[in-house]
């Protein structure tokens, strides 16, 4: 597999919007080309050469292409965006939008990101050794096609927002999240395994969602179904379904109705 | 002023009658003229091009509070969808609500001069106008809505045509309008009752009217006036399956009614976005719903004081915006996605959701075949227009694409076969199937300049390249002797224009847009005899119920109008 190695040598005054790093743009490209890639500061067009030493080269296609970063990118946006395979490495913080609209591949950052991270995803994994900020699997504002696909895995804890409007796949949380959980969920799964505040599931519609730890403040349109003994994530415990949300509409499946899950552990 | 002289071009206009001969279109002074009468011109070599006046748009929804609405609540729509500015363009973005630059710049690249706003609410007509000033370019007007308008409901439950056209009169002078739009007359209002209009002869609560006396006594007031455009309905029972009905009903409303007005039109009621008020059977499922467009058509056919236009369903994601707020409520609770509404005290009220129409669903294939099926029906294309009802049944930018289908069954068979998912069974349940026709360029200029040009009034100065008439002209790269083989030609072709002369000024050049031209806002001005009644009336239901000022409510001049266009209407007798 063909390797492409950044490391950066200055920190952007502004912001670097860097959508250019992925493995498929940087498939079939040499470390010279690679340099030569566009990105913006503001309103400037710079090159990532600018920000970045190239070592190595692309592969024939993004499949057989890893690309690492070695270093602090934590005022780069939109590393991976769109990714569809092949693996990208961070080692080091890394800004907004990580791993936005990817579909394939592997992502993996070996830091803390901030927010908007696999935002409107459908597939691949995005797996974050720290922690991660608001909206992650969320839509992009406005739109209703949040996360729909892929794996998103966060060690440390994650910000507010996340899963607004998911539709489909898994996010995994292992530390605390902050309010308002997968807002107009429609599908998919979230398992945050230590605590969340208030607003879990807030006008959800379908989907699952578990949480190991407490709910400071729960959702007055979910009402207590049963009890549960479940392995979730390789965990083993005994959970209590909750569904709702009920002041939301629901759809029906062979003449029942649907609803959004809840599942709180013991 | 640089003359203009275009060469070698397949020249199409049907009102000089020119069908594709070879012959020279000249441009004098900022106006049509004979070729003989330029001396020095520049030379546009048109060889292998087809050359048409600019197209003129009856009906779209491209400035004002709802298009900026749709705009505020769908940053989606922006989303990977931008253009950076370059030369003299600016930044430009979205698709189905695109700013006011791209809606001008996708005008002046599709070889349009002119385009209607075909909904502005009266107390924000100053939204409005702004919004058309900043569009650059093509020339504008637009409609203010009045089928639900109190004062309307008020004087017509009393069949007062005379205070009625005072009031329009006014209205129209306030607001800098150009014409009546009625939009789910009495319906609206309703809604704001919790019912609708669901009948030419339901009576609107309160107010005692029905829509049969809203459409007739706007007709006739309309003629009262002598207004350059004739009456603009969106009918009751938008999009509603069975609602070919209820449209049959509204349009022989307009029997027995003569255009009275000396622009040049010739009918009375134009019915708008037909395609959404064509609908048979009892549900969107494919063993109720089936097209009525051969009905419809055949009706309007049957008479000569109606226009129409279609409202083609593209098949796109886009977003729906109309003044018949009740429809869109429905329409929200259809597909689960946002909604915006708005009532607008004393005037009319207004819904936004965004909609996607699905190929892999029978309703939206057989929308879209009900929409081309108008277009295919017609026997006398100068009245029947080529309209996406934009962006509520496709985005601006899809206009091009209607056109193909219109023109080639090559291309609506590849859409039945291949892209619909339900092509069979649209073929069962629509007409599409058994229509062969293809519109040729000659009645493309028709449904898209010379029609439409004729119904706004506005025939003097648009849709034609007769001699005295605006220097507008569009080019096109679209070779009719050797592109016939591939229908996508026409559509990149009409999405591209080589040439747009607009106003006697090159806008678009070799395919660039070089100049963001002289655009100008019309607005028709109609002197009425005093009625002291209807000024007291209008003072009254300030003071009592709007919630701003009469000084606050004018579209004043110079700020909101800084290029207008006065159409001047005598109606004092
Ligand atoms: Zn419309």
């Amino acid at each position: 597999m063909a390797k492409v190695i950044l490391t950066p040598t200055q920190t952007p005054t502004l912001f670097l919007e860097a959508e250019n790093i992925t493995p498929d743009v940087f498939a079939g490209k040499n470390a010279a080309e690679i340099a030569a890639l566009h990105g913006f500061v503001g309103k400037t067009t710079v090159t990532l050469g600018d920000y970045f030493t190239v070592e190595g080269a692309g592969g024939q296609t993004a499949a057989d292409t890893t690309v690492v970063i070695n270093g602090d990118v934590s005022r780069v946006k939109y590393i991976g965006m769109k990714m569809s395979a092949g693996e990208l490495i961070v080692n080091g913080n890394a800004d907004m939008y990580v791993g936005g609209w990817m579909t394939g591949g592997r992502l993996t950052v070996n830091g803390d990101i901030e927010a908007f991270a696999g935002l409107g995803m459908t597939g691949g994994e995005l797996i974050v050794n720290g922690n991660a900020g608001n909206y992650l699997g969320a839509a992009y504002r406005g739109d209703w096609r949040g996360m729909q696909g892929g794996e998103i895995r966060v060690s440390g804890n994650a910000g507010s927002d996340v899963g607004t409007f998911m539709r489909g796949g898994t996010i995994v949380v292992g530390g605390n999240i902050d309010v308002h959980v997968g807002t107009h969920m429609e599908g998919g799964t979230i398992i945050v395994k230590g605590d969340a505040k208030s607003r879990v599931g807030g006008q959800m519609v379908k989907g699952t969602i578990y949480v190991y730890g407490d709910i400071d403040v729960m959702m007055p349109g979910f009402q207590y179904r049963n009890d549960a003994d479940l392995e979730v994530d390789g965990d083993n415990g005994r959970f209590a379904l909750y569904e709702g949300d009920m002041g939301e509409r629901h759809p029906k499946r062979k003449g029942e109705v649907i609803y959004g899950q809840l599942y709180m552990k013991y | 002023m640089t003359d203009y002289l275009i060469k070698n071009g397949f020249v199409y206009d049907p009102i000089l009658g020119i069908n594709g001969d070879k012959v020279d279109v000249a441009i004098k002074d900022g106006k049509m003229a004979d070729a003989g009468d330029v001396t020095n011109p520049t030379i546009i070599d048109a060889t292998g091009m087809t050359v048409m006046a600019a197209g003129v748009d009856v009906h779209a929804h491209v400035a004002g509070p709802k298009v900026n609405t749709g705009r505020n609540f769908r940053p989606e729509d922006k989303l990977f969808n931008g253009t950076a500015g370059s030369g003299i363009k600016r930044m430009e973005g979205g698709f189905s609500v695109p700013t006011v630059f791209r809606t001008a710049y996708l005008y002046a690249r599709m070889g349009f001069g002119f385009s209607m706003e075909a909904a502005m609410p009266p107390l924000y007509a100053r939204h409005t106008h702004e919004e058309i000033r900043d569009t650059p370019i093509i020339d504008q007007g637009a409609l203010p809505v009045f089928g639900n308008n109190w004062f309307v409901l008020e004087y017509l439950k009393e069949n007062e045509i005379e205070n009625t056209a005072a009031y329009i009169a006014w209205l129209l002078n306030q607001t800098k309008g150009y014409g009546i739009k009625c939009v789910n007359p009495g319906g609206t209002e309703s809604w704001g009752w919790g019912l609708n209009c669901e009948t030419v002869d339901d009576v609107v609560p309160y107010f005692d009217v029905t829509p049969r006396q809203i459409v007739s006594g706007l007709i006739e007031a309309n003629e009262y006036l002598g207004l350059p455009h004739c009456m603009h309905v969106h009918g009751n029972g938008l999009g509603e399956p069975g609602n070919y009905e209820i449209t049959l009903d509204t349009l022989k409303i307009a029997e027995g009614f003569k255009p009275q007005n000396d622009f040049g039109r010739d009918v009375v009621l134009h019915n708008t976005h037909l395609q959404f008020h064509c609908y048979g059977g009892e549900s969107y499922s494919s063993k109720f719903f089936e097209s009525k467009s051969k009905e419809v058509v055949d009706y309007i056919n049957s008479v000569d004081n109606i226009s129409y236009d279609l409202g083609v369903v593209t098949l796109d994601e886009t977003t729906t915006m109309t003044a018949d707020g009740p429809f869109e409520h429905h329409l929200s609770h259809m597909n689960n996605l946002k909604w915006a509404n708005t009532d607008v005290e004393l005037e009319t009220g207004s819904g936004v959701v965004p909609f996607i129409y699905n190929p892999k669903t029978f309703i939206a294939g057989a929308q879209w075949a009900v929409g081309l099926e108008c277009g295919l029906f017609i026997k006398d294309p100068m009245r029947a227009y080529i309209t996406t009802d934009a962006p509520n049944a496709g985005p601006l930018c899809r206009y091009p694409r209607v056109y193909k289908w219109l023109m080639s069954a090559k291309a609506r068979d590849d859409m039945l076969d291949n892209t619909l998912k339900y092509g069979d069974r649209i073929r069962e349940r629509c007409y599409i199937g058994e229509l062969d026709r293809e519109i040729s360029l000659y009645e493309l200029a028709m449904m898209t300049r010379a029609g439409p040009a004729k119904t706004l009034g506005l025939g003097h100065m648009f849709g034609s390249l007769k001699p005295g008439l605006e220097g507008d002209v569009a080019v096109y790269p679209y070779n009719p002797e050797t592109d016939t083989d591939d229908p996508e030609k026409i559509e990149y072709a009409f999405g591209n224009a080589a040439y747009l002369i607009k106003g006697g000024k090159l806008i678009v050049k070799e395919g660039e847009i070089v100049d963001m031209g002289n655009k100008r806002t019309f607005w028709v001005n109609a002197t009425v005899n005093d009625n002291p009644m209807v000024e007291r009336d209008i003072s009254e239901k300030f003071r009592r119920y709007y919630t701003v000022t009469q000084n606050n409510y004018a579209v004043e001049g110079h700020h909101y109008v800084p290029n207008p266009y006065v159409i001047e209407v005598d109606a004092t007798k």
